[in-house]
């Protein structure tokens, strides 16, 4: 039974995997692309993990598992942040249809 | 103090990761735990700096509570972004609206806007981009509703910022 609910839960992992990838695929420019990448792969490989250790029960191996989510989860809004950063201050544009830029006017307004 | 605390942190954090103690057997590897204690006082001597400058605050029992209060919200909150990327990218004509805004918080200790952050980060449409000395935050918005700071803090910074202040402040 556990078993079963560790493959649902790893299925489920899986296919926010998959959506995430597509979004990175799809959407427009770097920050549009961040965002899908760390939200749907955060949460995907959460339900993996968690998944593992529904299958585990109680042993070494979860508690590793619980480790690594606990490390992904503050791990990865972290590298997005740098990321983004970094890419702004390099002079990555938005994409077109954007509405607004307050960073950049207020960077332009302390030069 | 400081010390002692990031070294118990960084042992229970080895304790973890390796389990020396065998439950079946009742034996301990000896070797292994040795080697955490080298592990955990090297790091605990090298990286006090970037630690955290109030250790008192991590033995309050309210503040666990309030964490674990903060959970199954953040889990909501997160179920939500993800449905909500999934929605935007399958759809064939991709009903995106992004722009950067700015958001101002009330929050003062790093460890708490470190959170705060993190947390804009993995929900609904929204990544923080950088935040400056006096307390404003940059969000890119996945689908930008109001372009004014208040609005936008409301919207955004207010349903979390409530409960972290309760946790990290």
């Amino acid at each position: 039974m556990s078993s079963l609910i560790g493959l649902i839960l790893m299925g489920i992992g899986l296919l926010f995997d998959l959506f995430g990838c597509i979004g990175l695929v799809r959407l427009p420019d770097v920050y549009n692309r961040l965002q899908a990448a760390t939200k749907c792969v955060t949460l995907g490989t959460c339900f993996l993990l968690s998944g593992v250790m529904v299958s585990e029960g109680v042993s070494a191996l979860s508690v590793k598992a619980l480790v690594c989510m606990i490390f992904i989860l503050i791990i990865s809004p972290t590298a997005a942040h740098a990321i983004a950063r970094g890419a702004h201050l390099s002079g990555v544009k938005l994409w077109e249809g954007s509405v607004c830029d307050k960073y950049a006017e207020d960077r332009e307004g302390k030069k | 103090m400081r010390r002692l605390t990031l070294f118990l942190i960084s042992f229970l954090t080895w304790w973890l990761l390796t389990w020396p103690y065998d439950f079946s057997s009742g034996q301990m590897d000896w070797q292994s735990f040795a080697l955490g204690i080298f592990a955990a006082g090297l790091v605990s001597l090298l990286f006090v700096s970037i630690f955290t400058k109030s250790p008192h605050k991590l033995f309050i029992l309210k503040r666990y509570l309030w964490f674990l209060y903060y959970i199954p919200v953040f889990f909501y909150y997160c179920v939500k972004a993800n449905l909500d990327v999934v929605y935007r990218v399958l759809h064939p004509k991709m009903p995106i609206n992004p722009g950067i805004v700015k958001v101002r918080t009330k929050l003062k200790s790093e460890s708490a806007i470190t959170a705060l952050c993190n947390s804009i980060t993995l929900t609904p449409g929204t990544l923080s981009v950088d935040l400056t000395d006096d307390g404003y935050i940059y969000i890119h918005w996945i689908n930008v509703t109001s372009q004014d700071t208040k609005k936008a803090t409301e919207e955004i910074v207010t349903k979390f910022e409530k409960i972290l202040e309760r946790i990290f402040e």
